[in-house]
């Protein structure tokens, strides 16, 4: 009854698009706009905390290694912390500017997490590709958050930072269990699926 | 025409645009997910549902694609749009 390891991928792409948009609306009409009403300031982070908390049961049923269920952990803790962090920021129960590095904390150690655990090169498989540049996309974009996080009105690291997100859900609708990649598939890497 | 009005029309069709940009995401997303649906059309399994899964009925990417295009346009933007107006008068 567990949905194939490619459908979750796209379910969680689906959330990562939606955060994108939200967060590229908030890049174009600004932070004070974006926040007039109080539900929608809530609204991204509140999507980023749950994409956390439903990372735990991916953790537990898809995870067939050590490796595997360490970088999955990390992955929901991190977006626990970024979402939950973002959620005490906008609430006003946390003041200092240090909260706001938790955002690309969470990307360094998702993306470091995605690169330590794909054990093959990068023209394995599709899904093996993908890895490996959705960690990199998630390295580089760290950096968005990172300045933003000093630079709140400056729209070109607010729309990266959206942008980075559009980025990962596009990579994770690219994902399919058994795919080639470039005409590249491995024979290791099974019979190739639809 | 003063160089203050010059500016101030500026400004307006600059914060025009940025409506217009917002307002423009959610359809864009749907063409991309329709886009892709001409693409690949086997990713629609309701358009072949004999023999399917529940999981492959269920979760069909290009649909999810127009379906966040769909909630972003109808729940978000429209928001943000009126309240970005507000902003600029």
């Amino acid at each position: 009854m567990e949905p194939p390891a490619e459908h979750v991928h796209w379910l969680f792409a689906t959330g990562f698009l939606l955060l994108g948009l939200c967060l590229l609306a908030r890049a174009l009409v600004g932070e004070d706009v974006w926040s007039r009403r109080p539900w929608r300031a809530y609204l991204w982070p509140s999507l980023l905390f749950l994409m956390g908390v439903l990372m735990w049961p991916v953790m537990v049923f898809y995870t067939n290694s050590m490796i595997h269920m360490v970088a999955h952990g990390a992955w929901a803790q991190t977006m626990m912390l970024a979402g939950a962090a973002e959620l005490g920021l906008v609430r006003g129960k946390l003041h200092n500017v240090a909260w706001r590095l938790a955002m690309p904390l969470a990307l360094v150690v998702s993306g470091v997490a995605i690169l330590v655990h794909e054990q093959n090169g990068w023209l394995f498989s599709r899904a093996a590709f993908l890895h490996h540049v959705i960690g990199w996309t998630a390295l580089i974009g760290a950096l968005f958050p990172l300045i933003g996080a000093f630079r709140r009105r400056s729209p070109v690291w607010s729309s990266g930072f959206a942008i980075t997100f559009v980025v990962i859900a596009v990579f994770l609708y690219s994902d399919r269990d058994v795919a080639p990649i470039f005409g590249h598939l491995s024979p290791l890497a099974g019979e190739q699926h639809r | 025409m003063s160089t203050q009005l010059i500016t101030e029309r500026v400004a307006t069709r600059r914060r025009s645009l940025r409506a217009r940009a917002v307002a423009a995401l959610g359809p864009l997303t749907m063409l991309g997910g329709v886009c892709w649906a001409f693409l690949q059309p086997y990713r629609i399994t309701l358009l072949h549902p004999h023999d399917q899964g529940f999981w492959w009925l269920f979760v069909q990417p290009p649909l999810l694609a127009v379906l966040v295009g769909v909630v972003f346009a109808l729940f978000v933007a429209p928001g943000v749009i009126e309240d970005l107006q507000a902003e600029e008068r």
